[in-house]
């Protein structure tokens, strides 16, 4: 496959970015996303450009590492991970634009890498269950409703990729923070901090400059492990509930 | 210089495992180790590199001590540490299935399946500390697999008889990870950790003949920052990247380790790798690494290869009486769920002889036409039907009909530095955690131990070890211009100067790619005498090209991935070196090191306990290596030959 | 101590939630059902005009008279216009103070634009100025009798049928009810979202509901001016 790349090169924080065009050949449909942008890069390199810089590390859609915005969706055209993505849905000759994360509270580090370290305080603020090491009683102790633990589950499943904030009009991070509240909420371990752990969670999140949702749907069409939609409106009452 | 210069050394004896029966002895360390009094215990540094289940777990509780920690990691956040990606569970001996498991029988089957060439005192202790681990992590609110009476959930891995793997879907790794970062943000924002990610350690600082700091480069900036501390910990995973492709994280590496080694830690068993028998088979020159698809698939489906060399026909195409059901054949009491190594080993034989199969004939038919006949295609589904989705999203085949193509790659590794009982290295005020130290596979890790290792080490072993270290030992203060500081700066700026000023005409990738390649070949899945010496002959004129050709484009004060990648890449030549050195001197089959010429008639590993019973600890020193012998000692559980025809 | 993570000092419940993007959100919500309840009554009342002029203005005047004795004669409109008032004020303060924090909170737009599903979003924030910029014209109109062709205090009906029969008055209507049945579509699913009261299994019913009662209340609201427009009601 020929392609066309349109990336958006910057070479550091405060330094003017642009689309920048690119071509490369000899791609095959087995690629995937990121090993068609290594191709390039080994190219770059030889010529004595700077490489382009994304992001990566297990290239498996477990980490959270990657992420950008291709031609204007967050992780591509499928519902997965750009590590996870392959050439295979791409057709030669496609031009395809390329483009970080974009959000007040991602800044651009370089390239297509952004600082996601927000994220990080969002879950510091109260994203854990206070269970100093030593202090644990017997794994039986409490028993957990399988529906809740498949509840909790399905919200632990979060990469903490971001790609729902990329894709929010408002960058907002609610489904980020509601994916891990109500994670923790939901099991009987995390109901002593239950409502402290949303407020926290949610100032946290307003502090870092996150946009309000408006409950757009995007994020969770965006998020490649399905988080789903509903659990922002479990947040919302978690919120709420810990404000009385 | 060569590396097959290398001198036997003094052995190595002190463990500080004490003496006496073996199930207390993990007491009676705690209750012998010095402790320091909490409210001196923020007077107290440490630097806790790496954020994984052992990192991440040895940071947290460390601070919730009182400990003030300095932690670093490469990635963007802690979260992301390679540990993420472990799928298949974490072992405990709970016997919540009243299976008849229990500690004993956790430290047996692990210092079995290590072949015989793990510490017996370290085993044990991690069998005992495992029940504690699942206790911590259910209270974290990890959402493991449950019934529906709401208990947990267990299931049976990699050749153990007993249901004793706790796991959450397929996602154990990502689950226990965020748990232990969770209680790591926890201290965070406590102000207890100082976090340093997008920070790559690059040498060890050793004042007084003690660990004392890091020089440590901001990946986003290139700045690099010596940081300061009275003891490090080196928890900073496994180097099975130096093969290129493996199933490791791409920025999975090993400088950290090999850096401490330079500056005096022992390495121990390097050769010792772990090939994992179902992986995704590579579809081409551009691979970047390697997916592992979930061991349980062997449960169900058939593995095997056409009978003539050379068959390009379509699986379907291919008559049942013209295919080979090789495991079967070969150990028909185990067929297709022979361990690992051995699974790994027959499929390498299919393939050499030429009856490969997919790109290359790098490849073997793991087919379930048979089970969806007699299961039925949904109960297929219900079993394996996140795998098959997984593989058909990388390879464009559907499993359902046609079968799925695997073959073995690098997954683990047990070498690593060496540490004593207490995980301290041979550097004092060193110590090294999870994947990064030798301690408790020996030859062989199996299923699901891993996490368990790197948890242990993390919340239960180091804590009360390094509290002994520091309650035992008077660190004055170190001068910030001390002269060994400023000589291991000036070290880490100019490799990086040397690095950038080559400006050759290869890339970073190429070279490890070719590196890789060779230690597939000659390092790999079996071994032989030849191949390691036209390794070792091999290397050091990579090495050498290198230093002729690399390019890197742009400066060391910026991000600079290339740059990352080459420096990266220089640790990996010597470490390859000493792996294959280590795999030479090793004339023995042991475990995941298969040399072809110690085989028994029937073509399998044989080990040799006379001369090999021992850990090879390897001392750094710049020319020709130092061997340490640790003789090892099995009182509890006797070595025996495998055997699964 | 090293345990001690979290400040347990908080400042007063209803500073917080107009403070936070989720609290803000919630009184947007609780602002917008007050309105929606109230638009479902005067809906309901406003069918009156098929009634006859006797209907409707009886009704307009038992509006006044509610609540007597209790009450004083019209207060209870008083009242609901306080009420409504400040539903109204709260919302559109708190849509504004949102959208732009919404709008900060993604500084620089994608190169590559697609037609995104923000669709909702976008209709949400231009059809609330729309209904904004209509409640002043109609409070004018029907009111206030300010702009109303006719403007004879006490009759409604009259006043109603004036200025439906100009184009543009009833145009303006027309307008605002396709801008209103819009709004409560998404708008009544999302304040069901706000409020947590959504969950996977009332996710659709929640929608199905949003969209009956943004067609009922926009069928309702239109048969008015249409009918006016096309004689039926004169
Ligand atoms: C695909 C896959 C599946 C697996 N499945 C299982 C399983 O089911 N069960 C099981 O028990 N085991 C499994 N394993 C093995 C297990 O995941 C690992 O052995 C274990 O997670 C290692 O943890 P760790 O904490 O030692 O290191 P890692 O998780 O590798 O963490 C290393 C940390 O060190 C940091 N680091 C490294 N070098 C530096 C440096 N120079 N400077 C700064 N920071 C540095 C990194 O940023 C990272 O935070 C699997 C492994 C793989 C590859
Ligand atoms: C003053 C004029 C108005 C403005 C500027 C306005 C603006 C908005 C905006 C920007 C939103 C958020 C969009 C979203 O959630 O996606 C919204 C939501 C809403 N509006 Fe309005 N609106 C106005 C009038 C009304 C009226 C008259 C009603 C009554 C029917 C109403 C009911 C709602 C409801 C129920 C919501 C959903 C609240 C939520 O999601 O929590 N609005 N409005
Ligand atoms: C065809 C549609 C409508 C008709 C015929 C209509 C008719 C009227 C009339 C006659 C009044 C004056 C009542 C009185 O003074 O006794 C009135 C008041 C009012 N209407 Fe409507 N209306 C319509 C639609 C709407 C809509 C869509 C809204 C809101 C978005 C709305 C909001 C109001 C408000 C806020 C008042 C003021 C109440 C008061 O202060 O007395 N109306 N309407
Ligand atoms: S919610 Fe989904 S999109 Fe957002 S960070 Fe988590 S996994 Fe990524
Ligand atoms: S896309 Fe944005 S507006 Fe809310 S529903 Fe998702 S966060
Ligand atoms: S690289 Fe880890 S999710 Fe893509």
């Amino acid at each position: 496959m020929n392609l066309t790349l349109r990336i958006w090169r910057q070479s550091g924080p405060d330094a003017p970015g642009a689309m920048t065009e690119y071509h490369v050949s000899g791609i095959s449909p087995d690629m995937s996303f990121l090993e068609m942008l290594d191709t390039l890069n080994e190219e770059l390199i030889l010529r004595g450009d700077q490489p382009v810089a994304f992001d990566h590390d297990c290239r498996e859609g477990i980490c959270g590492a990657c992420g950008m915005v291709i031609n204007g969706q967050a992780h591509g055209p499928e519902r997965t991970t750009t590590c996870q993505l392959h050439m295979r849905h791409f057709a030669d000759g496609d031009t395809i634009d390329v483009e970080p994360w974009r959000a007040g509270a991602f800044p651009v580090v370089r390239d297509l890498v952004v600082d996601r370290s927000a994220f990080d305080r969002i879950i510091g603020s109260g994203g854990y269950i206070t269970a100093p090491t030593g202090s644990a009683p017997e794994a039986h102790a409490t028993p957990v409703p399988k529906d809740a633990a498949d509840l909790a589950f399905e919200h632990a499943e979060c990469i903490g990729c971001g790609a729902c904030v990329a894709a929010c009009p408002n960058g907002s991070a609610m489904l980020f923070t509601a994916a891990k509240v109500v994670h923790l909420n939901v099991l009987p371990q995390g109901a002593p901090e239950r409502a402290g752990r949303a407020r926290a969670m949610v100032e946290a999140m307003d502090a870092e400059g996150f946009g309000g949702c408006t409950n757009t749907g995007e994020c969770a069409t965006a998020c490649p492990k399905g988080i789903p939609l509903t659990g922002i409106s479990v947040l919302n009452r978690e919120y709420l509930r810990g404000l009385r | 210089m060569s590396y097959l210069d290398y001198r036997v050394g003094e052995p190595i004896a002190d463990t500080k495992a004490p003496a006496g029966p073996i199930e207390q002895r993990w007491d009676q360390r705690r209750f012998e180790a010095k402790l320091v009094n909490p409210a001196n215990r923020r007077k107290h540094t440490v630097i806790v590199v790496g954020t994984g289940l052992a990192g991440g777990a040895a940071g947290a509780t460390l601070a919730e001590q009182g400990y003030h920690v300095v932690q670093f990691c490469f990635q963007d956040s802690p979260r992301r540490a390679h540990s993420i990606a472990a799928q298949g569970g974490i072992n405990a001996a709970k016997n919540y299935r009243n299976d008849g498991d229990s500690v004993r029988r956790l430290f047996y089957d692990t210092v079995k399946g290590g072949d015989f060439r793990a510490r017996e005192s370290n085993v044990h202790r991690l069998a005992q500390v495992s029940v504690e681990i699942i206790d911590q992590c259910v209270a974290q609110g990890v959402p493991f697999a449950r019934e529906y009476g709401g208990l947990l959930d267990t299931r049976s891995f990699g050749g153990v008889q007993v249901s004793r793997t706790f796991y959450a879907r397929g996602q154990t790794g990502q689950q226990l990870l965020l748990g232990a970062y969770q209680a790591l943000s926890r201290q965070i924002a406590a102000g207890n950790v100082e976090m340093h990610a997008r920070t790559e350690m690059l040498d060890l600082v050793v004042v007084d003949g003690r660990a004392r700091g890091i020089v440590a480069r901001d990946l986003v900036t290139g700045e690099l920052t010596t940081h300061l501390a009275d003891a490090v910990v080196l928890a900073t995973g496994g180097y099975g990247n130096v093969f290129y492709l493996s199933t490791n994280a791409k920025n999975s590496n090993a400088t950290a380790i090999w850096r401490a080694h330079r500056r005096g830690a022992f390495f121990a068993n390097p050769c010792f790798t772990q090939i994992h028998p179902t992986c995704i088979p590579r579809s081409g020159d551009h691979q970047s690494k390697l997916t592992l698809m979930s061991e349980s698939l062997r449960n169900d489906g058939r593995i095997w290869v056409p009978r003539a060399q050379g068959d390009t026909r379509p699986p379907g195409e291919i008559p049942e009486h013209e295919r080979d059901y090789y495991l079967e054949r070969i150990y028909p009491a185990f067929g297709n769920l022979v361990p690992r190594d051995i699974a790994s080993r027959a499929a390498k034989v299919v393939c050499d002889e030429g009856r490969g199969v997919g790109p290359g004939g790098q490849g073997v038919y793991l087919d379930f036409a048979d089970a969806i006949a007699r299961m039925g295609r949904a109960a297929v589904e219900a079993k394996y039907g996140n795998l098959f989705e997984m593989y058909e999203r990388i390879t464009a085949e559907d499993p359902y009909t046609v079968p799925m193509r695997i073959y073995p790659a690098i997954h683990y590794t047990m070498g690593g530095l060496w540490v004593d009982y207490d995980l301290q290295t041979t550097v004092p005020g060193l110590f090294a955690i999870g994947e990064a130290n030798f301690s408790d596979h020996g030859a062989n890790r199996l299923g699901a131990s891993a996490l368990m290792q790197g948890l242990a080490d993390g919340y239960f072993v180091l804590p009360p070890t390094l509290n002994h270290y520091l309650g035992s030992t008077r660190l004055d203060p170190v001068a910030a211009d001390h002269p060994e500081i400023e000589a291991v700066e000036a070290d880490v700026a100019d490799r990086l100067d040397l690095i950038l000023a080559v400006d050759g005409d290869r890339t970073p990738d190429s070279f490890h790619r070719e590196l890789g390649e060779l230690l597939w070949d000659e390092c790999g899945m079996a071994r032989d005498e030849a191949g390691l010496r036209r390794a070792l002959a091999r290397i050091p004129e990579l090495r050498a090209e290198f230093w002729r050709r690399i390019k890197v484009p742009g400066t060391g004060a910026e991000l600079n991935q290339a740059l990352e990648k080459a420096n990266r890449l220089v640790d990996y030549f010597e470490l390859a070196e000493l792996m294959c050195l280590d795999a030479l001197h090793r004339a023995e089959s042991c475990g995941g090191h298969f040399r072809t010429e110690s085989a028994t008639a029937d073509g399998e590993a044989a080990r040799n306990d006379e001369e090999f019973s021992y850990a090879a600890a390897w001392e750094y020193t710049g020319g020709a290596p130092v061997l340490h012998r640790e003789h090892l000692v099995f009182e509890h559980v006797h070595p025996t030959q495998r055997s699964y025809a | 101590m090293a345990l001690l993570t979290r400040a347990v000092r908080r400042p007063s419940t209803l500073a917080t939630l107009w403070r936070s993007t989720v609290g803000k959100k919630a009184v947007m919500a609780v602002s917008g059902l007050v309105m929606l309840l109230y638009l479902v009554f005067h809906m309901l009342g406003n069918l009156k005009v098929f009634f006859g002029p006797g209907d409707l203005n009886g009704y307009a005047h038992w509006l006044r008279t509610l609540g007597e004795p209790l009450l004083h004669y019209g207060w209870f409109l008083w009242l609901a216009r306080v009420v409504l008032l400040a539903a109204v004020v709260a919302h559109a303060v708190a849509a504004y103070q949102l959208s732009r924090r919404d709008a900060a909170a993604r500084p620089q737009k994608y190169v590559h634009r697609r037609q995104r599903t923000s669709y909702a979003t976008r209709t949400m924030r231009w059809g609330g100025v729309i209904l904004g910029l209509f409640i002043v014209w109609h409070i004018l109109d029907l009111t206030t009798l300010t702009v109303n062709p006719r403007g004879e205090e006490g009759h409604p009906y009259q006043n109603i049928v004036a200025s439906f029969s100009t184009w543009y008055g009833g145009g303006i209507y027309c307008l605002a009810m396709l801008a209103l049945g819009l709004h409560v579509r998404h708008g009544f699913w999302s304040a069901a979202q706000t409020l947590g009261a959504n969950n996977p299994r009332r996710d659709r019913a929640l929608k199905l509901t949003a969209n009956a009662t943004a067609l009922l209340l926009t069928a309702g609201f239109l048969s008015v001016p249409v009918a006016v427009m096309t004689g039926v009601v004169r």
